[in-house]
């Protein structure tokens, strides 16, 4: 076991990669073993991320150095800064990386009887691990560099993956967006890492942090890594590509990409509170996050209210979503003044965070949903649905489970998270509570259109043989529901228990960049 | 107490709220059985009224998704028609906004602070 935790961080990221080159082989052997070697995979990484999300909350920062004699060796004998590879896992971090192993599980189990009909299953497995190995290592390494790299590996499989409805040109397009628009972003981030390491001669992220002077490269470097961040995650007015590849990917594929744009979140975060967080501007750059947030939410959720397909419709209010996040977690930036925090500002970052995970699984139930009803009807045009929960109840009561929690309705976990968004941000300008109530209601509205066109209404005649989705396919959303029911009925439990930490860690820039230069006691 | 949370200016417990709710459920249960019971399951009672004229078939007033919310995203045409034609679908557009982003980031940014 010692064992295991001591190279946890490491095995996080190689055994999802290793599971991935290892499943073209063992699809020879028969598909169900493949699918039982995913699942397992998946529930390894998700024991070895749960390890070390314990040993984290309980002992703190922990560093991996690869290839150096021991594994929190950062700076070797003769050295005056952290040479090789360095993994540094925070309490933010392993907040991310429980949400996105947790969400590939969930759509490796939904996949099972999902996709079970299509060809290419060894390839979209291979690819389902190696995305996830892309954003477990965009969240648990320390380097600038690194995180290029992971982000790369994020863009190429979600690219391959929201392609693999390879009859389907909408497919093809979409995904070609999503290249377009993941390769932009990557060289954007490739050209600011280009420039930190041209000022500074390193890639480390605390070492850099520590170094960091704000001079113009530094600002150019900052913007390119906003922006391109916020791309990948899909604010407003760059999130024109997620509607596009959320709605014609699979659905278990759209969860998938729901964690990929998360962990660029976690990126724009790492970047703003870490890497800059001792030179930022946090009154300027807090109010661009919160501008951007305001201006997700309010389009995401007014252009989803004109949509009628499912899954493009689920899109856009995850874009509004990211909004919200980008929101709390705005308000706390903007309040930090004098190098400490307003009481609020952390509640606002906790609120964030929490939504975080909210959105994980609400939108992530809301799109299994979304798959459900095109496979048990082949349709997913809103305007040729309805009446399908005289056949679906199952279905139904997941999908008003996920519309109460991503409206944002007591009891769910999304009224908790949003709660302390609108308390907080009234704190710091009226206006922006007023427009996040809004527009969550306006949310309500879009999903009670889903409701009714689709669920609700007399049987239709083509739909009268309509049968309910296969049990795996249930027990997926069933997971999903059951966590978003616990979350809001034990919120305080939740926040105690991770985000609380992790909120803490996104603001502790110094408790970084000391465990990385080996002053806090490595 | 347990499970409450704060939330910066106030509290919330989700625990009180689904109390609340299955007692307010319960009065309501209670209230609905005083009333009246002459109503007729399956019988003329349950066919609605419309002028006189003739019932539709039932899938035939199935209101589309289409047809939801024409009030509302009527009256904010002027933004809907902008908001709507502004998401072409077209790639270079997608790249267009991300530059356009860059150059005002740039200037509040990397100029103004």
């Amino acid at each position: 076991m010692n064992f295991l935790l001591t190279h946890a961080p490491i095995l996080i990221i190689a055994l999802p990669l290793l599971g991935a080159f290892l499943t073209p082989l063992i699809s020879r052997v028969h598909p169900k073993v493949r699918n039982i070697f995913v699942l397992i995979i998946l529930m390894l990484t998700g024991f070895l991320t749960i390890l070390l999300t314990r040993d984290v909350l309980s002992n703190g920062i922990r560093v991996y150095v690869l290839g150096a004699a021991s594994s929190t060796l950062t700076t070797p004998t003769g050295y005056i800064m952290p040479v090789r590879i360095i993994l540094e896992t925070d309490a933010l971090s392993v907040l991310m990386a429980m949400i996105s192993v947790s969400l590939a599980f969930i759509a490796a189990l939904y996949s099972w009887k999902f996709m079970e009909n299509r060809t290419g299953l060894d390839k979209y497995y291979t690819l389902l691990l190696l995305l996830l190995a892309g954003m477990l290592g965009m969240e648990l390494t320390g380097d600038m560099f690194n995180l290029f790299v992971f982000l790369e590996i994020t863009s190429i499989s979600g690219c391959a993956l929201v392609a693999f409805y390879t009859d389907r040109g909408e497919s093809a397009e979409a995904a070609f967006k999503y290249m377009v628009i993941g390769t932009v972003a990557a060289l954007f981030v490739l050209f600011a890492v280009a420039l930190l390491y041209g000022e500074y001669n390193a890639l480390n992220i605390g070492y850099l942090a520590s170094r960091i002077q704000y001079s113009f490269i530094d600002k150019i470097a900052l913007v390119l890594l906003i922006g391109a961040f916020a791309m990948k995650a899909g604010s407003v007015p760059m999130h024109m590509w997620k509607p596009d590849a959320y709605g014609e990917a699979p659905s278990s594929v759209a969860i998938m990409l729901v964690a990929s744009s998360l962990a660029s979140l976690y990126a724009l975060l790492r970047v703003c509170f870490t890497l800059y967080g001792d030179v930022l501007n946090t009154v300027v750059v807090g109010w661009v996050i919160i501008i951007l947030g305001i201006l997700s939410i309010f389009v995401g959720v007014t252009m989803a209210l004109v949509q009628n397909k499912f899954a493009r419709l689920i899109g856009y209010t995850a874009v509004a979503e990211v909004g919200y996040m980008m929101l709390g977690v705005g308000v706390g930036l903007a309040s930090i003044a004098n190098g400490s925090i307003a009481d609020y500002g952390l509640k606002a970052i906790q609120g964030g965070l929490f939504h975080v995970m909210n959105d994980a699984l609400d939108l992530g139930l809301l799109f299994l949903v979304a798959g459900a009803v095109f496979y048990s009807t082949g349709k997913s045009d809103l305007n040729r649905l309805g009446g399908l929960a005289h056949n679906m109840k199952y279905t139904t009561i997941f999908f008003i489970i996920g519309l109460a929690a991503v409206s944002g309705l007591p009891p769910m976990n999304g009224f908790a998270s949003k709660l302390m968004i609108y308390e907080t941000a009234y704190q710091l300008n009226p206006i922006l509570s007023i427009i996040a109530i809004l527009a969550s209601i306006l949310m309500l509205a879009v999903f009670v259109k889903v409701f009714h066109s689709a669920f609700l209404g007399p049987r239709l005649k083509e739909y009268e043989n309509v049968k309910e989705v296969p049990r795996s396919m249930l027990i997926a959303m069933g997971i999903l529901a059951v966590f978003i029911i616990i979350f809001g009925l034990f919120p305080d439990t939740v926040i105690n228990t991770i985000v609380e930490p992790a909120a803490n860690a996104l603001i502790d820039y110094q408790g970084y960049i000391n465990k990385i230069l080996g002053l806090g006691g490595v | 107490m347990f499970g409450t949370l704060e939330t910066s200016a106030g509290y919330w417990n989700a625990i009180i709220f689904v109390i609340a709710f299955v007692v307010i459920a319960l009065v309501v249960y209670i209230l609905r059985a005083f009333g009246e019971k002459a109503y007729k399951k399956d019988s003329e009672q349950t066919k609605p009224f419309l002028s006189g004229n003739p019932e539709p078939e039932k899938e035939n007033v199935h209101i589309r998704a289409g047809n939801l919310f024409w009030g509302f995203t009527e009256a904010l045409k002027d933004y809907y028609t902008p908001a709507v034609k502004e998401h072409t679908g077209i790639v270079n557009d997608y790249v267009y906004w991300f530059v356009i982003v860059l150059a005002v980031l740039f200037i509040i940014i990397g100029v103004g602070t």
